[in-house]
């Protein structure tokens, strides 16, 4: 119990990927709080990478935590520019009202 | 050992409650707070952890620049007043139970992977860099430079296209804007703006404009 492992970072990791999928799934009203998860859930796979980069001792998780890391940035940037852009056109931006391409 | 566990927990618990609270919060302003106390905490474990560049680097691009860009979009909109409701949705709400089930399915499945998960016995040996004498940011930054160059490079690339990309999207032309045409500037000739005229005595010149 007080001999913190790699599995004490796992669980960390595994429960808060869960907690973004809940919360892409729960969401019903605000588009930005999904794009929130989504930031989460890339910070558990974060989490996973650095752990095993330490108790392997090997560099390679840490440089891809890196390339992680820019990959959200970017990903945050252009999602935030998307929702800007709907709400300048569609005044709104809650999740049960985007249903143009419902068909 | 015991102080390091200690460390561990309380940061992990300080994650996980904030985690829950960003998808749970009914502002989306407070959401925006409990990511930045998320995005800290986690930060801390990696130091913790050992890995105190990634540690920093998180501290500056989420809370520096990630969470802030959230936090101007959700001013921009004014979505704060909008509730975040749960479970009240008049139509679609039955992918609800759905979407819980899946979560928890996903939640058992990484259970077991990291409970049945071991060591295979030769991977311990292929290190690509030890960490051991030097600090954490010299060895990150000897196989940054040595080995990743293209990959940094390439995500260079990706960031700048992410900035191209938001420019186009959000940038706007406005009515009525008088803006400087460089083009038309450079362009002009000298015969386009000066005239010359013979001026006869006592006869004056008339100008058309």
């Amino acid at each position: 119990m007080f001999e913190i492992g790699l599995g004490h970072y796992l669980t960390l990791g595994a429960v808060i990927f869960t907690i973004g999928v809940v919360g892409i799934f729960l969401n019903r009203k605000n588009i930005i709080v999904i794009l929130m998860s989504i930031e989460l859930i890339l910070l558990s796979v974060n989490i996973n990478l650095v752990s095993f980069s330490i108790f392997i001792n090997d560099l390679s998780g840490q440089i891809f935590t890196l390339f992680i890391l820019t990959v959200a940035a970017a990903e945050a940037a252009i999602g935030l520019a998307i929702i800007v852009v709907y709400y300048r056109n569609a005044g709104t931006i809650r999740v049960e009202e985007i249903d143009k391409l419902k068909g | 050992m015991i102080a390091h566990a200690i460390f561990f927990y309380v940061f992990s618990f300080i994650t996980v409650i904030s985690a829950v609270m960003v998808t749970v919060s009914k502002n989306t302003v407070h959401s925006v707070f409990f990511l930045i106390l998320d995005f800290i905490s986690i930060s801390c474990l990696f130091i913790m952890i050992g890995a105190e560049f990634l540690g920093m680097i998180m501290l500056i691009v989420y809370v520096g620049a990630v969470a802030v860009l959230f936090l101007f979009v959700v001013m921009m909109l004014n979505v704060a007043h909008q509730k975040n409701t749960f479970f009240k949705s008049t139509h679609g709400s039955r992918h609800i139970p759905i979407g819980l089930l899946v979560s928890l399915i996903i939640f058992f499945e990484l259970v077991i992977v990291v409970g049945g998960w071991k060591y295979k016995p030769d991977l311990i040996n292929s290190i690509s860099l030890e960490i051991s004498e030097v600090s954490n940011t010299h060895s990150i930054g000897y196989v940054l430079y040595t080995d990743y160059i293209h990959l940094f490079q390439l995500s260079g690339m990706i960031l700048l296209v992410a900035m191209i990309g938001a420019i186009i999207l959000t940038y706007r032309k406005r009515e009525g804007l008088k803006r400087q045409s460089y083009f038309s500037q450079i362009s002009r000739e000298k015969d386009d703006g000066v005239d010359l005229v013979d001026v006869e005595k006592n006869k004056g010149v008339k100008i058309d404009v």
